[in-house]
């Protein structure tokens, strides 16, 4: 601004230094006390360098957590996720804004209201689907009276489990409805000139400007569901559908008594637990960003 | 809602784009909910068969059991303290980073960081640092013996709890706040200085009043999230104690219906849950549509 302010220009650079202190310091103690050894991390209090043990540690935990194929099933339900949002909000927003019939309003209202609740709040309801994702349709056509019998899809213990419930929500919907929205009519009065239809208009000409829309979308999707934890903790019993963030509850040192508590094992997993999102978002937060704050929560 | 003057006409293909999405939100959304309210005024009899229905009674329960009221009670403290806590850092973080001295990109990019973790990976980071006999905060039971303990003390592990999330919350406010900032047009306090009014006379009287909207944002959005991501931070730091200090909404409604397998119990619990983040994002829809702008 117009002004010179040097006192408060340094008080803004403490404030600012003190706000990074305590934004990442909890970050750096997770690190630091992963590279020390079980009697080093339980000294009080703990040393602010890191130690030498890093490459042990992790080894360790990566063993004992089987960190492998659940940092895989994380990924398959984090990809799923964002690829199922990706493609199926595209096609939802492209049907209510580009198409006009009287259900649109309807589809649209019905779409806007899913924002209202996230998972965890209707979670106990959610979970009595999960065990047979049918069992709507077989009770309505009981209802109407019909007698044909729907096979049962148990979604517990699966990748459809863990990602379709996830995937019911408005958040990208909306992105795209808004995006869409600002697309110039110009571009589809041309298009219908010159003779395409609905589906290649979409694919040639809406989908290519969506692209950094999609990759908005494609990041905080990412995060949102690599972070899922209680929703994975119901719906898999057999281990081998486990994700990472689950695992974390299997690495607190527990209250058990005569367990040591070994939380340079547990910090190890912690870290590698974060790591991916933190990744995504370091990576790419200038989309994440853009995406967070034009979702019209 | 505006449409667009351009449009297709094929309502065959119309429905077919939408369809899976609204097979989605049927089958784990309606269908559910709907169920829950079902479920919320029946019983099922303890020898099987069919449920009977009841009325009020599971909310006559549910409302005369004082760990419900408990639970509903630490929900709001720990909802309401980390809320503040978190918009009263990430406020200030913005003002300062708004006035854009150098460097402010690189405060800006690594105060993000916070908000890619787990909810229960904040629990186990914030259960280590703030453990009793490890970690840092440990060193006040070197001075004082006994004094810190959230494994025994209630309240401690409610300051636990509150701190982790107001903790993980900073960042989200933060990246609002500033984006609520720079939407204020730079001549306005351009206006300001002219006239004398100092940098910080600028924030209070300029740059605050100005953010009211974004304020009002932030409150709901808070405290809804608060319900969400307290279960990954209460089940990894504390389980719900000690005797039920910090047994929040979400992390009861849990317990009762997973452990506990009375569902509809939880479901009664959970329809007044919903009905409370409903209430909260309505006031918030309502508020949004009058929502002030300045350009």
């Amino acid at each position: 601004m117009v002004e010179r302010t040097p006192i408060l220009n340094i008080v803004t650079h403490l404030i600012l230094l003190a706000g990074l202190v305590m934004l990442l310091l909890p970050l750096w103690i997770v690190f630091v006390a992963s590279t020390h050894d079980f009697r080093t991390v339980n000294t009080v209090p703990m040393p602010l360098w890191p130690g030498r043990h890093l490459i042990e540690n992790y080894l360790f935990t990566w063993q004992q957590s089987d960190f492998g194929p659940k940092m895989l099933n994380s990924l398959v339900m984090a990809m799923g996720v964002t690829i199922g949002k990706i493609v199926i909000a595209a096609l939802s927003a492209y049907s209510i804004v580009y198409f006009r019939y009287r259900l649109r309003m309807v589809f649209f209202w019905l779409i806007f209201i899913t924002l209202m609740l996230p998972l965890e709040v209707r979670i106990v309801p959610t979970y009595a689907v999960a065990a047979n994702a049918l069992r709507p349709y077989q009770e309505i056509l009981n209802l109407l009276g019909l007698s044909l019998v729907l096979p049962e899809w148990s979604l517990l213990n699966s990748y459809a489990g863990l990602i379709l419930p996830l995937i019911a929500t408005a958040t990208g919907t909306f992105l795209y409805r808004q995006f869409f929205l600002t697309v110039p009519e110009e571009l589809a009065e041309a298009a219908k000139m010159d003779g395409s239809g609905p589906l290649r208009f979409f694919w040639d000409i809406l989908l290519p400007l969506s692209k950094t829309n999609m990759a908005a979308l494609a990041t905080i999707m990412f995060v949102y569901s690599w972070n899922q934890y209680l929703w994975p903790l119901l719906v898999v019993t057999d281990p081998s559908y486990g994700t990472a963030v689950m695992q974390l509850q299997r690495i607190v040192p527990g209250p058990l008594f005569g367990e040591p508590p070994r939380w340079h094992i547990a910090m190890a997993g912690t870290l590698i637990v974060m790591l991916p999102p933190l990744l995504v978002v370091i990576f790419m937060q200038r989309w994440f960003v853009r995406g967070l704050i034009s979702q019209d929560k | 809602m505006s449409g667009k003057r351009v449009t297709f006409n094929q309502l065959w293909l119309a429905i077919l784009l939408i369809l899976p999405q609204m097979l989605l939100v049927f089958t784990f959304f309606y269908w559910p909910a709907g169920e829950a309210l079902f479920w919320a005024f029946t019983l099922e009899p303890p020898f099987g068969g069919n449920l009977q229905w009841v009325g009020m009674q599971n909310f006559l329960t549910v409302f005369e059991d004082p760990l419900y009221w408990n639970s509903v009670q630490r929900s709001l403290l720990f909802g309401l303290s980390s809320t503040a806590l978190a918009m009263l850092f990430g406020a200030v973080l913005a003002l300062f980073v708004d006035r854009q001295l150098t460097g402010y990109k690189a405060f800006r990019f690594l105060y993000f960081w916070p908000y890619a973790v787990a909810a229960p990976a904040v629990g186990l980071a914030f259960r280590f640092i703030f453990a009793p006999e490890a970690g840092f905060i440990s060193a006040i039971n070197q001075w004082f013996p006994g004094l810190w303990n959230p494994a025994l003390d209630g309240a401690d592990a409610m300051v636990l709890i509150v701190v982790a999330n107001a903790w993980s919350m900073i960042a989200y406010n933060f990246i609002f706040f500033l984006a609520g900032l720079q939407s204020i047009p730079r001549s306005l306090l351009e206006a300001g200085a002219m006239d004398g009014a100092g940098v910080l006379r600028r924030m209070r009287d300029i740059q605050l009043p100005l953010m009211a909207p974004t304020v009002f944002f932030l409150v709901v959005i808070n405290i809804t999230d608060s319900f969400v991501n307290s279960f990954g931070i209460v089940d990894i730091t504390t389980g719900g104690g000690p005797s039920r200090a910090t047994d929040l909404m979400v992390f009861k409604i849990y317990s009762d219906g997973f452990k506990g397998k009375d569902y509809s119990l939880a479901a009664a619990q959970s329809i007044v849950l919903m009905l409370l983040v409903v209430a909260l994002t309505f006031i918030q829809f309502r508020y949004v549509e009058r929502r002030i702008h300045y350009t």
